[in-house]
């Protein structure tokens, strides 16, 4: 049976906990992406992150990127779990697993998943900079006018 | 008049100032409705720059609303 898992979770987590549930004998290659909070953004140094998620919606996109991979590539299985609340540099922000009978397939499954979560999964990221200023990234530079509060 | 449930998220909370409202409204479309709350409480993104859900489902902005709909308008994402 082919698993299909999509999660938020608001904890601080380490992505090995997952990798041992995807463990497959018929697996020859485990691929993953993590991506990190990073310290800088746009020349601006970054103190934290927060993300928020409309969870009901988030879960559906999320669970539907899944279960595409699934669909177009030749891959075993996949997950991703993705962090809301406020994260401090270097906490995991998101992690996307795959596994497959050979790497190709499991690296660009990965590639995609990572790729369409960005782009469609309701969440959104509030960056608190170093000057006491934030901002909502990809929020902010099409907003019309922005009151500071 | 309609009864609209609304939950807002990021930007267009904080511009909200508060999570959710049950709003009573005369307006046709989801398009329609954002542009009466965007007058209202001076949301700073245009329709063209958002994205609607309506009952839990990405819907067009040209959907009809009715008692009842849980409406979210989604600002651009930005998760990972």
């Amino acid at each position: 049976m082919k698993a299909n898992l999509f999660q938020l979770t608001s904890q601080s987590f380490q992505a090995h906990h997952f990798v041992r549930e995807m463990e497959n004998h018929a697996a020859g290659a485990y691929t993953s992406f993590e991506g990190w909070v990073r310290n800088h953004n746009e020349g601006k140094d970054v103190a934290s992150l927060e993300y928020e998620a409309y969870p009901d919606l988030a879960l559906k996109e999320g669970c539907r990127i899944l279960a595409e991979a699934l669909e177009k590539f030749d891959i075993i299985d996949s997950r991703c779990i993705h962090r809301t609340g406020h994260l401090q540099i270097g906490e995991i922000a998101v992690w996307v697993g795959t596994t497959a009978k050979h790497r190709e397939e499991a690296f660009t499954a990965c590639r995609y998943i990572i790729d369409e979560v960005k782009s469609r999964v309701p969440i959104w990221k509030k960056e608190h900079y170093a000057d006491g200023d934030s901002g909502w990234v990809k929020c902010e530079h099409c907003a019309s006018h922005i009151h500071r509060h | 008049m309609k009864n609209i449930h609304l939950q807002y998220f990021a930007i267009l909370r904080e511009f909200r100032g508060q999570n959710e409202d049950s709003w009573e409204t005369t307006a046709a479309t989801a398009g329609d409705l954002y542009e009466e709350l965007k007058t209202e409480f001076k949301f700073p993104l245009t329709q063209k720059q958002i994205r609607v859900a309506i009952n839990g489902e990405f819907s067009a902005m040209d959907s009809l609303l009715k008692t009842g709909d849980e409406v979210v308008y989604i600002p651009p994402v930005a998760g990972g």
